[in-house]
C-alpha cells in the first residue's frame, strides 16, 4: 500500500517516475510512431485508454487472480482492450490506424502497462490505481508529444501538419527517418538526466 | 529470387531494430558484452523462426477459415508465451549445452515485441509460409547482426570518457542512431 495521496499518485507519473524519460520503458513505440505530431498523440491516447482500462479492471479483480497465472491473466486482460482500441481506430480513423501500421497490435507488449498491473494495479484499489494509470499515461503522452513536436518541427517544418516554419526552413529529412529518432530521444535522456542532477544537488 | 530479396532485406535494410524499433529493451539491456549478446541474438533468432512458422499456421488454418480475425492479437501473444515455454523445455530436454548458453535469455523473449511484431507484420504483408518463415530467420538474423555490433562498440566505449549525463541509455542511442544511419546505405540494395 502507497501512503501518498491520490493527487501524487498522479503527478508522480509526469516526472519523477515518467515511463519514458525515467524508468525506460516503453521504448519502441516511443521511437517508432514519433515522425508525426498527429500519430504521437493517437499512440498516447491509445496507449492511455488501454492502461486506464485494463488498471482498473485488474484491481478490482486482483483477489479472483491465483499470483501463479497472474502475468498471463494480466496479458489477457490487456490483449481484449488493445483489440478494441485497434478495431476503434481502424474503424473510425483509417488513415491513423494505417500509418501507426504493426504497432497499435503491439500495445500488448509494450512494458508500461504489464508494469504497472504488476508494480501497482494487482496490490491497490482502483480508486488509487486509476490517478496510477492516469499519471503515467499523462506521463508517456508528454513525452511523445515532445519527441514528436520536435521531429516534425525539425524533419518536415510542420506541427499537425501545419507549415510552422518560414520558406527560408530547408526540412532535415534526417529527422523523421529512423535515426533521428534514436538521436533525439538519446539527446532528451540525457537533457532529463542533467535536470535531475541539478535540481538534486540543489537541494 | 523473392525470398532471397526478402531475406535479405529482413537482415540489413528493414532490420528490425534499426527500422522498426522493434526489441529496443533487450538490444539497450543485454549489449554491454559480446557473448551475451551472441546468446540473446541466438534465442531471438530461435524463437523467431519458430514463432514465424507457427503464427502463420495459427492464422490461415484457425483463424482465417472461421472468421475469427480479431482474436489476433489475443491468440498470437498466448501463443509466443506458452511457445517460448515450450522451447525452453524442449531445449534443456535435448541441448543441456545449448541451454546453458540462453539460459535466462529465453523467458525474457516472451516480452520482446521484435517477436510479436514479426507475427503482425508477416501478416500485414500477406506472406506465404515460405516468405514468413524466411522473414522470421532473417529477421532474427538480423537482430543478432545489430546487437553484436552494438555490444562491440559498447565495450570500446566503456574505455571512452563520456560526459556524466550521457551514460548508459542516452549514448546507447545515439550510437543506434549512428547505425541507423549507416544502415541506411544498404536501401539501395534492393528494388
Amino acid at each position: 500500500m502507497s501512503t501518498k495521496t491520490a493527487g501524487q499518485e498522479f503527478i508522480k507519473g509526469l516526472w519523477d517516475e515518467n515511463p519514458v524519460f525515467r524508468q525506460l520503458l516503453g521504448l519502441c513505440p516511443t521511437l517508432a510512431v514519433t515522425g508525426a505530431v498527429i500519430n504521437g498523440l493517437a499512440m498516447g491516447l491509445a496507449t492511455t485508454f488501454v492502461l486506464i482500462f485494463s488498471s482498473l479492471v485488474v484491481s478490482s479483480i486482483k483477489k479472483l487472480i491465483p499470483s501463479q497465472v497472474r502475468i498471463a491473466s494480466y496479458i489477457v486482460i490487456i490483449a481484449t482492450f488493445v483489440t478494441v482500441a485497434d478495431r476503434f481506430l481502424a474503424a473510425f480513423f483509417p488513415p491513423i490506424s494505417k500509418s501507426l501500421g504493426p504497432y497499435v497490435p503491439l500495445i500488448v507488449v509494450n512494458c508500461i502497462i504489464l508494469g504497472r498491473q504488476e508494480a501497482y494495479s494487482s496490490k491497490n484499489k482502483m480508486g488509487r490505481s486509476l490517478m496510477d494509470a492516469l499519471g503515467m499515461s499523462a506521463g508517456f503522452v508528454l513525452a511523445l508529444l515532445i519527441l514528436s513536436a520536435i521531429r516534425e518541427i525539425l524533419g518536415a517544418g510542420t506541427f499537425f501538419g501545419y507549415q510552422v516554419m518560414g520558406a527560408w526552413f530547408k526540412p532535415w529529412i534526417i529527422m523523421i527517418l529512423p535515426p533521428g529518432a534514436f538521436i533525439t530521444l538519446g539527446i532528451l535522456l540525457a537533457l532529463a538526466l542533467q535536470i535531475e542532477r541539478r535540481t538534486k544537488s540543489r537541494k | 529470387m523473392e525470398l532471397v530479396a526478402i531475406f535479405i532485406s529482413a537482415i540489413l535494410i528493414n532490420n528490425f531494430v534499426l527500422y522498426y524499433f522493434l526489441g529496443i529493451c533487450p538490444f539497450l539491456g543485454v549489449s554491454k558484452k559480446i557473448d551475451s549478446a551472441f546468446s540473446m541474438g541466438l534465442a531471438v533468432t530461435f524463437v523467431m523462426t519458430i514463432t514465424a512458422a507457427v503464427s502463420w499456421v495459427i492464422n490461415h488454418w484457425i483463424l482465417i477459415p472461421h472468421e475469427l480475425d480479431y482474436l489476433k492479437i489475443v491468440s498470437f501473444i498466448l501463443v509466443i508465451a506458452s511457445l517460448v515455454q515450450l522451447v525452453e523445455m524442449f531445449i534443456r530436454k535435448i541441448s543441456p549445452p545449448l541451454y546453458q548458453a540462453l539460459g535466462i535469455y529465453l523467458p525474457l523473449i516472451t516480452t520482446n515485441c521484435a517477436i510479436m511484431g514479426l507475427a503482425l507484420l508477416a501478416v500485414l504483408r500477406d506472406y506465404g509460409f515460405a516468405e514468413t518463415v524466411i522473414f522470421g530467420f532473417g529477421s532474427g538474423l538480423g537482430f543478432t547482426l545489430a546487437i553484436i555490433i552494438m555490444a562491440g562498440i559498447r565495450e570500446q566505449l566503456d574505455l571512452a570518457d563520456v560526459p556524466e549525463p550521457l551514460k548508459g541509455a542516452a549514448i546507447g542511442l545515439i550510437v543506434a542512431g549512428i547505425m541507423a544511419l549507416a544502415f541506411m546505405g544498404f536501401v539501395g540494395m534492393i528494388k
